[in-house]
Formats: C-alpha cells, structure tokens, sequence
C-alpha cells in the first residue's frame, strides 16, 4: 500500500471516484479531503487552547488555595464521575469504529455504531444532570450564588467556579457533538459516504475524540487529585 | 501559443472577457450569500473602513476635549467612553481584520494562483461572526457605553464599571471567532491551494507575513476567548477568578489578556510589514534583498511574540526576575525586526524607484515604523520604563507602530491594489495631497506626545496640569490636520469609482501573480491555473533585459 494510501485511511487515490462533488477551487478529491482535515487539526488546537486557559486558571487558584481546594473536590461526585469517563471512552471507541465501518461502505454498521456514540453521549448529559443538580441543591454554586456554609477553608466558591465553566463548556461541546453526528448520522441514511468518500465522519470524529480527550484530563484533575 | 483573435493578452477567452467578480451577479443578495474571496473582501473592507471612521471619530472627540486643561466638551465619564471606544473600535474593528481580513483576503488566493480560500463558506461565516460582534460592540455604546479601556482591566469591568461591559466583550469574543477561522483558513489555502511551481519559497512575501500572522491569530486568540468569558461570567455572578474582594487574582487577568494582545500585536503589524515588502519591491523594480531573512522573520517574529507579554507588566508587582526575563526576551523581538529593516533598504539600494503613492506610503512606512519600533526598546527597557510607564510616551510608541505603520502600510496597499480591485485608477495629485496632510498631521500629533511623555503626562487622563496645555493643544491641532489627510484620501477613491479612468491590468509593473489577470479579475481569478515558472519577484527575462 501506498504511503499516500495509507493516509488516506487505506484507501487507494484512485478509488477517490468523481462521484461525490469536488469543491471547483480543489483540483482533485483528495486536495479537498487534506484540505478538510488539516482545517479540523487546526480548530483542534485552537479548542486545546482555549481549555488551556481554564487548566492555567485551575493550576493557579489550585496553588494559592490549596486546602479548599481538597475539601472542595471532595463534594464531587467520583462514581458519577467515573461513571461518565467510562461512558464518553466507549463512545470514543464506538465513534472510531463508525469511521472505519464508513471507510469499509458498511452502511449499516456506521449507523448503529453512530447510533451508540448518540446514545452514550446522551447519557453522559443525563449523568452530568444529576451531578449539577445535586450540587444545586447543595448551594455549591460558583461566585456570588455559593451558599453552603459548612466549609473550613476560604474561598471554597472558586473551586466550584472552576468547576462550572469547565464542565459547563465541556458539556456544550458534547451537545454540539451530539448535533455533528446526528447530521453524520443522517447523512450516512442518505448514503451519502463510502470508501470513496467519508471525510466528514472522519472530520466528525476527530471532534469527538477531543471533547472526550479533554474530560479525560478534567475528570482525574476535578475529581480524582486531592 | 493560442490564437490571438479567439485569446487577449491575459489568456482570457471570449467567454469570459468584460465579465469580472463584480458584474458578474447583481443585487445585495449575490453580495450577502457569496463564497467569493474577492467580494467578501471587498465587504471587509468597507466594513473596516466603517471602523475606522467610527474611531476616527472617537479619537477627534478624545483630542478635542484635551485642548483645554480643564473640561473642553465633555465630562469625566463621557471622556473615558470615547477613549475607551476610540481603542476598542480600531484595535477590533478596524486594525486587527484590516489587512488579513480585506486585502489578505482578496488578494492571497490571487497571489499563489488559487480559485479561492480552502474553505469558502467558513470565510463567509468570519464575515458574519465580525459583523455579528460588531453589532454587540455598537449595542454596547447605545445601552451605556463602556468606560473601561479597551483592555477591559478587572477588577473594575468585571465589578466596579456599571456601563455595557458584557455586551462589548461578548463582541469581542464573537469577533475572536472570526479572527481565529480567519487565520485557519489561510494556513490551510496556503498548504493546500498553491498553484502548480508555486513552492513556498516563490510565495510574494506578503503572503508569508499572513502565514505568520494566521499562526498567531490561531494560537492566541482562543485564549483571549477563555478570559472574555471568564471575564462575562464574573460581572455576571461574581465567581472570583480575578475579583480580588472574591479572593480573585487581577495579575492573572493582565497575564491571560496579554498572553493573548501582545501577539495581536504582531497580528496587528506583520501584515503592514508585508504589503510594504510588496510596494517597495514592486516600486524599486529589483528583486526583494534577502528574500528568505525577510520571510523566516516574519515567522520569527511570530514565534517570539508569545514569549513577552510580561513586558506590559513591569510594575504589576511581578517578581523582578520575571521582569527582566520578560524584558530581556523583549529586545529579542528587535532583531527580526531589524534584518526586515536592513532588508527593505537593502531592496531600495540601487533600485529604479519610482515615487507613486503606494510608495509614498511605503517610505512613511519605514520612516514611522523606525521610531515606532526604535521606542519600543525604549519602554523594553525596565529602568527606562518605570519613568515611562502609562505616560503619553507609550501612547505615542504604539500609535507608530499601529497606525503609523499598520494603518499607513494598509493606506498604502489599498492604493497599491485599489487598480486591481475596482478596475479604476484614482487622481494621483489627489492621493498625494491626502498622504501628505496624513503624514504631516500624524507626526504632529503624535510626536509632540512623545515630547509630552517625557515630561511626565500621565495616560487616560482627563484634566491635566497647566504646565501641559500647549502641547496638548499643539497635539491636537495635528489631529485636524490628520483628520483632513484621510478625508481627502477617502474623497479620492470614493471619486475614482466614478470618474476614475479604467485600470490596466498591471499598472505598476507589478512581479507577482494578481497582476497577471484582468483588473478588476474574474470570477475564478484565472481562466486556466497559472502555471508558475520563476521565482518571487522574478520578471520574464524579455522584460527585464
């Protein structure tokens, strides 16, 4: 197999029919194809970089608070919160799949793989519901809103703001994923994607697996580091 | 060869010939739902110039009121909101989308023989993302203005100010959007889209000074998104983050914002570098001197401007080690800078230089960018800028670099290029007349500032002692004759879209490729992909024999 071939995901160029439309501004498919991949590696990196920010935040406040910090991470929840890292993996891993099964014109398959992400992604949201709204009813709020009175180290608020945006912008990516492969997910019912062409669920994908990379380090670092 | 009769001169066919991006579909609904590089440009660039002017505006109102020691035309509060909008309006509106975002746009899918940007429809959606955050912007100054500067320094945006904070940064924020799909676009196009033999190392150098610039907006503006939005949600429910009443930390604020503006810096002049590479090279008839020290300093540049950003913090109480490696990292930024310098004049050296008004513009460049960057040390230097720090001697530094140079060489372009771009040349007696106020009326206002630093005038501030009153006014009196300058320039082109006489293709005997299609082009920029033989700034040999 060709290098290029294998960059392709194991597809011969050749294989690349002029069935699918090619955009008039690329000459041949596959300049389209890099072209899309390359362009979602970037907006990537610009996603890491924006979770930096909030990592340098937590590191900072971490280091100056340091015992309310641990008294606060102990009010969350770790089997929920394991409950999700499992729960978002699987649909890492079922969405890696779905890509394949598109590569390999196993229309069928993409769907019900596709159709698991979905539902796994949605059960990460029932889950993360339950947490928020038990932390609600506790007054953990973030800021001007925090009201439970039973902590013994200052500024325990700032753990739970930390908390809040991390998990709250977290959560809207998984939302707006959920969005993402349920038009793939339409798309695929169309058959729109074969081994010729399957650039968008893979590009989809790729999505995916940060929103999961990035609960990966959040869940160890809310809940877990004491 | 083709057969002259069926082909013109550009290899158009028949079909194509009298047609161009702007005949070519009417109405305001072609123009809103285009995916044409060219048009969005153009939709950049009067919504840039419409920044400007809203700042512009601002600035004369800011200046009119420091004529007089004591109040002149406005209030404390007023006066705060009109610097504060004066900034906010030319960095985001105007100087940060100017040129990568209209000329860039227009001319870098032209510039290495492409049909458009890699991804069309997102850089339409970077048009409506810019507007959409301007609209959150000018919202902000009919519900109250903003009164915080526009650094948006906590802890009083985030809890003292009781102006539009929220609707202001929340336009930024969607305005770092665009920025940043911008950028991203560009560095694909250039991966991906270059014409066949157009290697990177033939790539005019303006294109390179966008690489480096798309680098930066794609590295540095996310986290300016993340402090936005912390930013938002302090004012709104008091989180604490940077709140020091909260247990906030307000030096963290400083650290995240210029993490990200120090780069925006860079975003904000590379591109000025590299349209002035391309007037004096294309005014100078040679070849660009040291073509590749040029290109990797651009990049060089890039890379050294995410490492200094501690330099705005010197007196923040900062450790003094930090300071000084902050500082020291700080003059590094001076060396690209400098072989860029020795370049350009080593381009000019022995060249055939011919005075249009691009290069007009392009010589006040150098000139101004020189005292820009050279006081730039000034204030890099800690000993130096515990005297300096917040006095008019850094107003002064940064009006240099960001309008003396980004706003002059953005002048400067949009004539280079206005030929291309609307099929009209413009009165040249004219242009000159409105550079000439433009320079004189900029280095009196804003050198006197310098002068006025050094004496101790504190920035930001609304009255002042009486001791500073004349340069004040002598400064201001610059600012009308500023003012003039760019209303005559305005007046200039506004006129030549209707009276100007029909452009040539290549007017200036320009080297590169946009010069090599019709003026104004055709949809599709090229009839068929040039096919690139020479090198950057190469001419045919029968031309240069």
């Amino acid at each position: 197999m060709s290098a290029k071939a294998e960059a392709l995901g194991g597809v011969e160029e050749s294989k690349l029919s002029p069935q699918f439309h090619v955009a008039h501004h690329f000459d041949k498919a596959d300049t389209q194809f890099d072209a899309g991949r390359m362009g979602v590696w970037l907006f990537l990196v610009t996603e890491i970089l924006l979770f930096g920010g909030l990592f340098c935040a937590f590191a900072i406040f971490r280091s100056k608070y340091f015992p309310s910090f641990v008294e606060a991470h102990h009010h969350l929840d770790r089997v929920m919160g394991g409950i999700n890292t499992i729960v978002l993996i699987s649909s890492s891993f079922t969405m890696a799949l779905a890509v394949r099964s598109a590569q390999k014109n196993e229309k069928k398959k993409t769907t019900i793989l596709l159709a698991i992400t979905l539902a796994c992604a949605a059960m990460f949201l029932v889950v993360k519901y339950f947490e928020y709204s038990h932390k609600i009813h506790d007054g953990l709020l973030p800021g001007g809103n925090f009201t439970a009175a039973d902590f013994a180290s200052g500024h325990p608020g700032i753990f739970f703001a930390i908390y809040f945006m991390m998990t709250g912008i977290h959560g809207v990516h998984v939302v707006i994923g959920m969005g993402l492969i349920l038009w793939i997910l339409l798309r695929n019912q169309k058959n729109e994607f074969s081994s010729r062409y399957y650039a968008p669920v893979e590009n989809v994908g790729l999505y995916w697996h940060l929103v999961d990379l990035v609960w990966i380090y959040l869940f160890p670092l809310l809940y877990l580091v004491g | 060869m083709a057969n002259t009769a069926t082909v013109d001169e550009l290899g158009h066919s028949p079909e194509v010939r009298g047609k161009n991006y702007l005949n070519q579909t009417a109405g305001v609904w072609s123009w809103l739902t285009t995916v044409d590089h060219k048009r969005i440009g153009i939709m950049y660039l009067v919504s840039v110039l419409v920044g400007f002017g809203l700042g512009g505006i601002f600035a004369l109102l800011v200046r009119l009121e420091l004529l007089t020691a004591k109040k002149t035309i406005m209030d404390a509060s007023q006066y705060n909101q009109a610097f504060t909008l004066h900034g906010a309006a030319m960095v985001f509106l105007f100087i940060i989308p100017s040129i990568p975002a209209s000329l860039g746009n227009f001319f870098l899918p032209l510039m290495i023989g492409a049909k458009d940007v890699a991804f069309p429809r997102l850089n339409l959606l970077s048009l409506y993302l810019y507007w959409i955050g301007a609209i959150f912007m000018l919202a902000a100054i009919v519900t109250g203005g903003v009164d915080t500067g526009w650094t948006f320094y906590v802890p009083y945006a985030s809890g003292v100010s009781t102006t539009s904070v929220i609707s202001a940064t929340f336009g930024v924020f969607v305005m770092g959007f665009s920025s940043i799909l911008t950028g991203l676009n560009f560095i694909v196009t250039l991966h991906k889209l270059r014409a066949p033999g157009m290697s990177w190392y033939r790539m005019p150098l303006f294109l390179w000074s966008l690489y480096a610039t798309s680098i930066i907006q794609v590295l540095a503006t996310p986290v300016l998104g993340i402090t936005l939005l912390l930013l938002i949600f302090e004012r709104a429910f008091h989180i604490g983050i940077f709140d020091p009443t909260l247990g906030g930390d307000p030096v963290l604020f400083q650290h995240f914002f210029w993490f990200y503006s120090h780069p925006a810096v860079y975003i904000m002049i590379l591109p000025g570098m590299g349209v002035a590479t391309e007037i004096l090279a294309t005014n100078a008839r040679r070849r660009v001197f040291g073509y590749k020290a040029i290109a990797f300093s651009s990049v060089a540049i890039a890379l050294v401007s995410f490492l200094v950003w501690g330099h705005h913090m010197f007196v923040s109480g900062q450790s003094e080690l930090s300071s000084a490696i902050f500082s020291f990292l700080t003059f590094f930024v001076a060396i690209p800078s400098g072989v860029k310098m020795f370049n350009w004049l080593g381009t000019l050296w022995g060249g055939s230089i011919r005075f249009t008004v691009p290069m007009l513009y392009g010589i006040a460049f150098l000139f101004l960018f020189a005292i820009g960057g050279l006081t730039g040390l000034f204030l890099g230097m800690l000993s130096v800028d515990l005297h300096l720090h917040d006095t008019y001697f850094v107003v002064a530094h940064f009006h240099y670099v960001m309008m003396g140079s980004t706003a002059i060489a953005f002048f400067g372009g949009l004539h280079h290029w206005w030929p291309k771009m609307t099929g009209k040349m413009y009165d040249e007696k004219l242009a000159r007349v409105g550079f000439a106020l433009t320079f004189i009326g900029f280095n009196w206002t804003f050198f006197t500032q310098f002068i006025l630093g050094t004496r101790g005038m504190p920035r930001r501030y609304y009255n002042y002692l009486d001791q500073f009153q004349p340069l004040h006014a002598f400064s201001t009196y610059g600012s009308w004759v500023l003012g003039t300058g760019f209303l005559i320039t305005f007046i200039c082109l506004a006129r030549s879209l209707k009276t100007g006489a029909p452009a040539p293709a290549d007017p200036w005997g320009g080297a590169t490729l946009e010069w090599k299609t019709a003026s104004p082009p055709i949809t599709e920029n090229f009839e068929k992909a040039p096919i690139v033989t020479l090198d950057a700034y190469e001419r045919p040999a029968e031309e240069t024999a």
